[in-house]
């Protein structure tokens, strides 16, 4: 039940990008098109899982024992960056069109915070190796049900008869604003906190 | 002082143990590019333009390295471009003919009068939607410079006629101005033929004598009077085929309104 509630609280209760307003710059970046959002959700569900195991190991085995703990931020994010590199590698070799459509996005899911977010929040909660895991599957999972759902609007949003001046980023703004209002129907369910 | 060794230590050996990860992942997934690729693309202008029909210089250089694409299709770099690309993959150089941007409208505020004045958004777009334009013409020129706005060399100025003037040093045929004219009077034309029918009113003969001085009034004597048959009339408006045109100049001569220009040639 406890683990339940962790990865229901991260996916949708906690939301991290309606709910904790991170990871934003791809939220909107790469939301224009369904099938980039998709793809780059599977980008930032490997990164943050395989980020946020590593930073766990490397924080009770290694920062812990050595007295470390006021270096996690650099250590972490030279782990991040690492993976990123590696997860961009692998995308150009074998889906170069993907590679060419996420852009920008990609790389810079290096100073994506929502990464960071996790590896910290993982530590500051007091998470086990599996409770972490957990938590951090959920938080994905709500970056991709946020993304997946933004970016549909979005499509329908741009064939809509738009007032000019509202046409592009404003009226998506707008969207993720109510997005935004409509999670927050979810605060305080099943009692999760978090 | 032990504290400090231990962060840089393992600090220093997390980073190592990282580097090797990724150099061997380097190695794993290295990608083949051709190199001439990249050589292609630090011939071309790198302006990322679009006027070769590519999604930017590096989709051009791509298709050339790679797909076999001709090597003139680009306009801002021209002949010299066109010869180096060619130079580059080792191909014969294909004939690059430069193209300028033509104005086809002579309605300046002389020659078609406005209808009423337009005061807002200097922005052809704004003035295009209210109340149909403020020029007499709804075809014709509505002079707010949208043209001289779009286009990224500079190569295009409003005279006092409240017409553009294209500069054929500058012009490239990158096409912006093109997309920019919400109705739609510029073409590309190949630099070599210099005779055009400077009007776009599908408007019949009679409506378009009473609007504007210069409007062509589909009267046909250039499509009866050309030697090669190269100018046709089609919907109240005289078109060259730039193919067929010799340049005779018959049609500058024989049109009672002046709506056929010759450029000057070019320097």
């Amino acid at each position: 039940m406890r683990l339940f509630a962790i990865f229901f609280g991260a996916m949708i209760v906690n939301n991290i990008l309606l709910m904790r307003f991170l990871g934003l710059c791809s939220f909107f970046g790469i939301s224009n098109k369904l099938e980039n959002a998709v793809s780059m959700t599977w980008a930032v569900t490997f990164v943050m899982a395989m980020a946020s195991l590593v930073t766990w190991g490397l924080y009770h085995f290694l920062l812990l024992p050595l007295g470390l703990v006021f270096l996690r931020t650099a250590f972490f994010i030279l782990v991040i960056a690492a993976l990123v590199q590696l997860v961009e590698m692998y995308m150009k070799k074998n889906a170069p069109g993907l590679y060419r459509a996420l852009g920008i996005y990609l790389p810079l899911i290096t100073t994506n915070c929502a990464i960071l977010a996790v590896a910290f929040l993982n530590i500051d909660y007091g998470y086990s190796l599996l409770e972490s895991l957990v938590y951090t599957v959920g938080v994905s999972g709500g970056y991709g049900v946020a993304i997946v759902l933004f970016a549909s609007l979005r499509e329908r949003v741009d064939k809509a008869p738009v007032p000019e001046a509202f046409k592009g980023y404003p009226i998506a703004f707008i969207l993720a604003g109510l997005l935004s209002l409509a999670f927050m129907g979810f605060a305080g369910m099943f009692g999760i906190q978090l | 002082m032990s504290l400090v060794f231990a962060a840089v230590l393992s600090f220093g050996l997390l980073g190592l143990l990282l580097g090797l990860g990724l150099a061997l992942a380097g190695r794993r997934f290295a990608v083949e590019t051709d190199p001439r690729e990249e050589r292609a693309l630090a011939a071309l202008p790198g302006v990322n333009c679009g006027a070769c029909g590519y999604p930017g210089c590096g989709g051009y250089a791509h298709a050339v390295a790679c797909k076999g694409e001709e090597t003139n299709r680009c306009p801002v770099g021209g002949a010299a471009v066109a010869a180096s690309l060619a130079a580059l993959m080792g191909r014969e150089a294909a004939p690059f003919e430069k193209r300028i941007a033509r104005l086809f409208c002579a309605g300046g505020k002389d020659k078609c009068p406005e209808r009423f004045t337009y005061k807002g958004i200097i922005s052809c777009n704004a003035a295009n939607l209210v109340g149909g334009g403020h020029k007499l013409c709804s075809w014709g020129c509505l002079g707010m410079g949208s043209c001289a706005d779009a286009c990224p060399f500079d190569a295009i100025a409003m005279n006092e006629q409240g017409l553009p003037v294209v500069d054929e040093a500058k012009c490239t045929a990158c096409g912006r101005c093109v997309l920019a004219c919400p109705r739609g009077l510029f073409q590309l034309v190949p630099q070599s033929k210099r005779v055009i029918v400077a009007c776009s009113s599908k408007d019949k003969g009679p409506e378009t004598r009473k609007i504007c001085k210069v409007g062509c009034i589909a009267c046909r004597l250039c499509e009866r009077n050309c030697p090669v048959k190269a100018i046709a009339v089609a919907d109240n408006l005289a078109r060259h085929d730039f193919k067929a045109c010799e340049q005779h100049k018959v049609c500058v001569q024989k049109c009672p309104q002046k709506t056929i220009v010759v450029f000057p040639p070019s320097s």
